[in-house]
């Protein structure tokens, strides 16, 4: 606190020096931007519309589970590809389509989504900073994103029409590994690894930039017990994804050296997971001493943290804006930090998890069995602390808090969910099946994906200065939360009944035959559910141009961001930001000596008001 | 409309829960009671993790309901609560879940040894494996030891094979050979809650004991291809004299050549 004047001072200094002179191009301000701002927006219009390229091949899986081998409606006579089945879903397009799914959702959607579109836009604002630490690696990692888009996109048709990357987004060796094993596995899975490599280095760029960000660069007075929850879950993922994913990547290369030969017969042709002697499709008996298990260590030592790089960051926002909507300090601010670092930390050893049936030592699986109950814990604490949160607050009962009060609702589902597949003999008949379906789309889904849609419509006034419209807002989470329901509560009853995930027909087995009509049922829910997001996207592109303007804090919020204009310009702050205190301190005796019911962080505390202390 | 979205997140708790309640009615609940011993451990497990899960869930969502209500029944005016949290909350949300959890782990651990610590099977079936259970793109093929022989590692001369069909006793301990020819796959049989990945370079033995002679679905667990859905077998538990009947009878199908038995007697 000591420091602020001079700070101040100097840092006002830079701020009139970096609005200097340079006028800039169209395509240096919005194309090849190195403004967080734009950065942001862009990752934000490019996950929204790979949401809906990963919704419509969601819906092509509901279809086939629903009417097995019907045609399909409309598209099946569009493309070319399902002309040789006759508009039917064959097979291989199918294992395809579930493939593809999850690489979209996961790789193109959810990761680059939170940190990709929110960690840019929040960051630099929520602290205090102009821009990010490193503006043009900034840049890079949003424009490497591309290549990984091209990289997918050519692997749907890299190896022919009807052999796209299908061997799950797991991509489990020695399925992945040989070309022979499956007409996925050709060229196809290459490019998928291309495309999967390049999200990475994306990641990458992206994480090294958000932890010297916010080290470095914020704002005088701006603790680290003063950052919002948005900051620190941005904070722990940036570290979780540095430390994850160089293991990812390394796995990645071994599986490229181990198929490179499919793109270019001469080059390297390891087996880094393949033993010797399989015979896979009649072709001639391996060479090596792989071991197949190793992707699976490699894989899931990245892929678990993931899931939190997943979800961490939705959970910092979400606390954010239910502080916000429900005029109330966030209860327990340290335990929310805490927990979040102990999800990070003990996120690295649950791991093998996802393993206790793939045959490891059943001495480890007791070891992770304990790990991840225990990661169970800081969860219930986040959950508890949401409802205090709400608990006795003047809340606003508008779009942006109901997808906030779904998202603890349905993480609730996700979380419990997750205690069966945690314990490892009740996971050994649940594992593969839709019960672990259910489990972890009510994290990805009904927590992350709600999450966002909170944060698209509260930080939009910030992007644009303009107000997406709530009633439609509501429409979209009303349909949107009954048809994710209607669509992945029932997969749990599937996964209970023992069906097993990744089946092209699962009625060829006679115990599952009368689940049929269960899934018709959530194949319509998952329709009302596609369909309600282009709500969501004319929303926001309307809005975007012909939303009510508003001004710099239309919420009564108290972040930093807040006390910028709305959109801010290049270099963010016109007043430079100096933080007095905590970021949640709505309802307060500061807030009613004001007249109002929140203080901005940058407000001067008033006089005569004892200064609340944001944590105890 | 403050109180209706409250109602409306009380309401779909309970939506849940009435589905779960009517499920196993509808037959959207396990295919049937567990039909082998370590069947009975498990669904025993799913059961004590069930009442935990369901309490809290119904805990949870109604004190979230119930914050909501507060929060559309307030009287206008009247600021939120000004607090930023209960240390003593705080304590008491983290040492109970905590105590919850390690029991819950600490339940698992003795049935998860029977299952999967070798040194823990059964004495009779330790050392002998009634078949080998070849997983190959998309099929299961099943490699029976010559009758009053022992199942070797790699093919004998004697051995028996089938395709898709795995004969074995009921009501006594039984183990096999689970192995895959080419990429991974793995051994599920719903109905006695066994699952077992087949790693490609790895001989993974696998027991169960089943309760009653029947016939069990076994499916593929693990993506193999694209013909992954459709690799359909059948355990058939029978008694040991059924068994060794039916490998009798495939030892003669087998080893058959067509050619007439006095033909045969008068060359030797």
């Amino acid at each position: 606190m000591a420091t602020i004047t001079p700070a101040l001072e100097t840092h006002g200094h830079e701020h009139e020096h970096a609005h200097g002179h340079h006028e800039q191009t169209f395509i240096q301000k919005y194309v090849f931007s190195t403004d967080h701002k734009v950065i942001g927006i862009q990752f934000l219009i490019t996950t929204l519309l790979m949401l809906m390229v990963g919704g419509a091949l969601a819906l092509a899986v509901r279809w086939q589970l629903a009417f097995p081998w019907e045609n399909m409606p409309i598209v099946g006579k569009l493309f070319g590809v399902f002309q040789g089945e006759g508009g039917q879903i064959s097979p291989e397009f199918y294992t395809m389509l579930f493939t593809m799914h999850a690489s979209v959702m996961i790789f193109l959607v959810i990761i680059p989504v939170l940190a990709g579109a929110f960690g840019n836009f929040l960051i630099p604002l929520q602290i205090g900073a102009d821009d990010m630490a490193f503006p043009v690696l900034n840049m890079l990692s949003y424009w490497f994103m591309w290549p990984a888009i091209f990289c997918f996109g050519y692997s749907f048709i890299a190896g022919g029409a009807t052999a796209g990357p299908a061997n799950g987004w797991t991509s489990y060796p020695v399925l992945s590994d040989i070309a022979s094993a499956s007409p996925s596995s050709g060229e196809a899975q290459t490019w998928w690894l291309f495309g999967l490599t390049l999200v990475g280095v994306s990641s990458m760029m992206g994480s090294v930039n958000y932890m010297t960000t916010i080290i470095n660069m914020r704002a005088p007075g701006m603790t680290l017990f003063r950052m919002p929850l948005t900051i620190w879950s941005m904070f722990i993922t940036a570290i979780l994804q540095a430390f994850a994913l160089p293991v990812l990547t390394a796995a990645g290369f071994m599986l490229v050296f181990d198929r490179l030969h499919t793109l270019i017969p001469t080059s390297i042709h390891s087996v880094f997971f393949v033993p010797a002697g399989l015979v896979v499709n009649n072709a001639a008996p391996t060479v090596g001493g792989g071991q197949p298990l190793l992707w699976q260590h490699l894989f899931w030592f990245y892929s678990h943290p993931a899931v939190y790089i997943m979800l961490l960051p939705a959970m910092g926002m979400v606390s954010d804006m239910l502080a916000c909507m429900c005029r109330k300090p966030v209860f327990g601010y340290k335990p929310m930090v805490y927990s979040m670092a102990a999800i990070a930390g003990l996120g690295f050893i649950v791991w093998g998890h996802h393993m206790f049936t793939s045959g490891m030592n059943p001495a480890l699986g007791m070891t992770f069995m304990t790990s991840t109950m225990m990661i169970a814990l800081p969860s219930a604490i986040k959950v508890f602390n949401w409802i205090g949160t709400i608990w006795d607050g003047d809340i606003q009962f508008n779009a942006v808090f109901l997808n906030c009060a779904a998202f603890v609702a349905l993480f609730i589902v996700g979380g419990l969910s997750g205690i069966f597949m945690a314990a490892v003999p009740v996971d050994i008949y649940f594992h593969d099946t839709y019960f672990i379906v259910a489990h972890f789309h009510y994290v990805l889904f009904g927590a992350t994906l709600f999450g966002v849609f909170a944060g698209v419509q509260f930080w939009f006034p910030k992007m644009f200065g303009r107000q997406m419209h709530d009633g439609v807002q509501k429409v979209h989470f009303v349909l949107t939360f009954i048809g994710m329901n209607g669509t992945f509560f029932p997969m749990h009853l599937l996964g209970i009944a023992g069906m097993p995930r990744r089946y092209a027909d699962p009625y060829l087995h006679g115990y599952l035959e009368h689940l049929l009509p269960m899934n018709q049922f959530m194949t319509i829910s998952a329709i009302i559910m596609g369909f309600a997001q282009f709500l969501l996207l004319g929303n926001f592109f309307y809005s975007m141009f012909y939303g009510k303007k508003v001004g710099r804090n239309p919420w009564g919020a108290n972040g930093l961001e807040w006390s910028a204009p709305s959109p801010p310009g290049h270099g963010n702050f016109d007043v430079p930001p100096v933080c007095y205190r905590g970021p949640y301190e709505y309802s307060g005796p500061e807030s009613e000596a004001l007249g109002q019911d929140f203080i901005l962080q940058t407000t001067a505390p008033p006089a005569g008001v004892k200064v609340a202390s944001a944590h105890h | 409309m403050k109180k209706f979205w409250a109602l409306f997140f009380w309401f779909w708790p309970l939506v849940a829960l009435y589905v779960c309640l009517i499920a196993p009615g509808n037959n959207w609940w396990f295919p049937s009671k567990p039909l082998s011993t370590m069947g009975h451990q498990i669904d025993g497990l799913f059961y004590l993790i069930l009442i935990i899960v369901t309490v809290t869930f119904v805990g949870t969502e109604f004190a979230l309901g119930y914050a909501l209500w507060m929060g559309a029944t307030k009287e206008p005016g009247r600021r939120a609560w000004f607090s930023h949290g209960s240390h003593k909350l705080e304590v008491v949300w983290t040492i109970v879940p905590a105590f919850v959890l390690v029991f819950i782990s600490l339940t698992q651990l003795d049935v998860l040894a029977d299952i999967r610590v070798l040194a823990r099977f059964p004495e009779s079936v330790k050392e002998a494996p009634v078949a080998e259970v070849m997983a190959r793109q998309f099929e299961w093929r099943i490699r029976y030891p010559k009758p009053g022989t022992e199942l070797m590692t790699s093919p004998q001369p004697g051995d028996l094979y089938f395709v898709n069909e795995v004969h074995v006793p009921a009501t006594v301990p039984t183990m096999i050979n689970l192995r895959t020819q080419d990429v991974q796959h793995a051994f599920f049989v719903p109905r006695l809650r066994v699952k077992q990945d087949a790693v490609p370079g790895l001989i993974i033995p696998v027991w169960f004991e089943i309760e009653e002679a029947g016939e069990y679905e076994l499916l593929c667990a693990e993506l193999c291809g694209w013909g992954h859905y459709k690799m359909k077998a059948r355990i058939i538990a029978d008694s040991p004299e059924g068994v060794s009947a039916y490998l009798t009878r495939l030892e003669r199908e087998q080893n058959e050549d067509g050619v007439q038995e006095a033909e045969t007697a008068s060359v030797k």
